[in-house]
């Protein structure tokens, strides 16, 4: 599978304009825009409710936008989500596994929705970086497995039909500081294999890990760019301080 | 259609779900015999030991002579002697007994002369049962000559023959009904919870983001269900010929097929309803409540479909069970054949077929009117 030739707008996996999102009254998203670059780490950065998995379901072809643009490898979130779910990989926080199937079993549905046959799940789950712990346990039921392993068993169910973009939405959240640091070794070599990789996090220290940032605040962009030049723009030493700063700062200009 | 990998997957993936889970695989299996059980034995009209109250103002050989007579068959059994009227209505109240016999004074002689008449009070809160009563005691009374002259003098003579189910017990003709209903309860809870399953644990977002279509999901976790339903449709058939002795006249050839037909038709009302339930307990309770009431009440289950007002009537072409019961008291009790059943057979299909060609079309449309949270 490789990305259909000429579609690819200047280098960029993901191009978001204008793209917002309401439900009733409520607005999730608010006319966001930003772009991904081929084969980057990209983060988003916000608190719980700032519009991160709503956009990331836009992405994805789970919910339809309100308005705006959005293209995935050049195709319409609107209107070609069908041929955007052959291409992209995708992992909630929820790790969505099934408990009562082993391992291997696991690995091999998932593998079979993208069509993959016995011989090929086989070989992606060799290659890959966990092949050691997910053969040890590839008989077990997914229920007794240790978390971090299960993490990362969703990982390689995501991953298994070679995705031009995988989606993660909070895929560390409540998992312990090694098997994040493990975890994070895992996504920088998808991402050196070319895979674009897009991250919403409202763990700070990860937000170091990702080649560019957008911090989210109430279903708009507060500010983006490399984590390098947003500290140097706000002048923090860190993304905590320069996250805190941004946010506080907004909400004391909501006060007033 | 064609079978595409992915809808093995979804196939494989659903039946390691079934076997996984034993206890659930025995509870699916054990409730329906359970089901014929208790309710092949409870739901009966054949009313036996009608209890009777007798107000004898006679005292007479005759009279004695009567009573003798009644109590022989099972039918009657006497629950208590009355000394005079007023203790009629307190009896009735008190439940002691269904009808009383009131055999006047005078009623050697009177019988002597051919004109010898008793009153028989029946309890009508139970209107069936009363009409039974009076229905059997009438029999009684011809078939011992105490109905006199009829026999001898009457100008034409009936000798009805009831076919099918000559002895006419109830349980021939509610049990095969039972199957009819239990199926269908069972086959629209299992899909419709099968479904809601994956929204709760998440595992639903997670094939949608997949290029997998929404038939291959439905098709895929529908045929798994189709298998499990057949076998427990086999296991309760054999139960309920085996314990009730119920006849089976017809070809099982035929009946396993139309059974398939049927099973489909069921479960395709559990996928429905878990386009709309994302919760287990939400998807059980309706389906219990789509299928309980109406297979029991709008089926002809129990009450004939003939006989239900006109827009009742029109309701049961909307119940599976209505069609499943027409084949299997067709198959079983008179052997019926298949050019006779094609009619309710193709109404299944079509029920079936529309059902889920709707679900499809929702599922499409089904996640963009879901509320997440930002």
């Amino acid at each position: 599978m490789s990305p259909p030739a000429g579609r690819l707008q200047g280098g960029y996996s993901v191009v978001v304009e204008d793209l917002s999102r309401s439900f009733g009254d409520f607005c999730a998203v608010d006319r966001i825009s930003f772009q991904v670059k081929d084969g980057e780490i990209f983060g988003f950065l916000g608190a719980n409710g700032a519009g991160k998995t709503t956009t990331i379901r836009m992405l994805c072809g789970l919910i339809l936008p309100t308005s705006g643009r959005g293209l995935v490898e050049g195709l319409d979130i609107g209107k070609e989500a069908e041929e955007i779910r052959k291409i992209i990989g995708y992992m909630s926080q929820k790790f969505s596994l099934y408990e009562d199937l082993t391992v291997s079993e696991n690995l091999e549905f998932f593998g079979g929705l993208y069509g993959l046959s016995h011989a090929q799940v086989t070989r992606k789950v060799k290659e890959s970086a966990t092949a050691a712990d997910l053969e040890a346990f590839s008989g077990r039921r997914t229920r007794e497995i240790p978390l971090g392993l299960k993490q990362r068993l969703a990982l390689t169910c995501a991953v298994m039909h070679n995705p031009h973009v995988l989606f993660l939405d909070e895929p560390t959240a409540g998992v312990d500081p090694i098997s994040r640091r493990d975890f994070w070794a895992l996504i920088h070599e998808l991402a050196s294999g070319g895979t674009t990789v897009f991250v919403t996090t409202h763990y700070m220290d990860e937000a170091e890990y990702c080649n560019r940032l957008a911090v989210m605040h109430k279903g708009r962009i507060a500010a983006s760019g490399s984590p390098k030049s947003l500290k140097n723009r706000y002048q923090k030493g860190s993304i905590e301080e320069m996250f805190i700063g941004l946010v506080g700062r907004e909400r004391t200009a909501d006060d007033d | 259609m064609m079978i595409s990998g992915r809808l093995l997957a979804v196939m494989r993936k659903e039946f390691i779900h079934i076997i996984r889970d034993p206890r659930s695989l025995v509870l699916i299996f054990l409730w329906p015999v359970i089901m014929v059980l208790l309710y092949g034995t409870a739901i009966t009209f054949d009313i036996k030991e009608i209890r009777i109250g007798v107000l004898d103002f006679d005292h007479s050989r005759v009279s004695r002579e009567l009573l003798r007579d009644l109590t022989a068959s099972d039918y009657f059994r006497i629950s208590g002697y009355l000394d005079k009227r007023s203790e009629i209505d307190d009896g009735f109240l008190k439940g002691r007994f269904t009808a009383v016999l009131v055999i006047p004074a005078g009623f050697e002689k009177q019988k002597a002369l051919n004109t010898g008449r008793i009153q028989l009070i029946v309890d009508g809160s139970n209107s069936n049962t009363a009409t039974v009563v009076i229905q059997y005691f009438k029999s009684f009374c011809m078939l011992h000559q105490w109905e006199s002259g009829v026999a001898v003098s009457a100008p034409l003579s009936l000798h009805p023959r009831v076919w099918y189910n000559p002895d006419l017990k109830s349980a021939h003709f509610i049990v095969p009904g039972l199957i009819a209903v239990i199926l269908m309860m069972i086959c629209a809870q299992l899909t419709s919870i099968t479904l809601a399953r994956e929204w709760e644990t998440g595992t639903f977002e997670q094939i949608l983001v997949s290029p997998v279509l929404p038939h291959e999901i439905i098709l895929g976790k529908l045929a798994p269900y189709l298998l499990l339903s057949l076998s427990v449709s086999v296991v309760t058939l054999a139960f309920s010929v085996a314990v009730f002795k119920v006849p089976f006249r017809g070809s099982l050839l035929l009946l396993l097929v139309l059974s398939i037909v049927y099973i489909y038709a069921s479960l395709s009302i559990g996928v429905l309803i878990s386009t709309r339930a994302r919760t287990q307990q939400v998807a059980l309770l309706a389906s219990q409540i789509l299928t309980l009431l109406p297979s029991f009440l709008l089926s002809g289950f129990i009450f004939p479909v003939l006989y239900m007002p006109l827009v009742l009537k029109a309701v049961t072409y909307l119940v599976p069970a209505r069609y499943y019961l027409v084949i299997i008291r067709g198959i079983m009790l008179k052997g019926v054949g298949p050019g006779d059943l094609a009619q309710p057979c193709l109404l299944l299909v079509l029920f079936g077929t529309f059902l889920i060609a709707f679900s499809i079309h929702r599922f499409k449309t089904v996640l963009e009117k879901a509320p997440w949270a930002g």
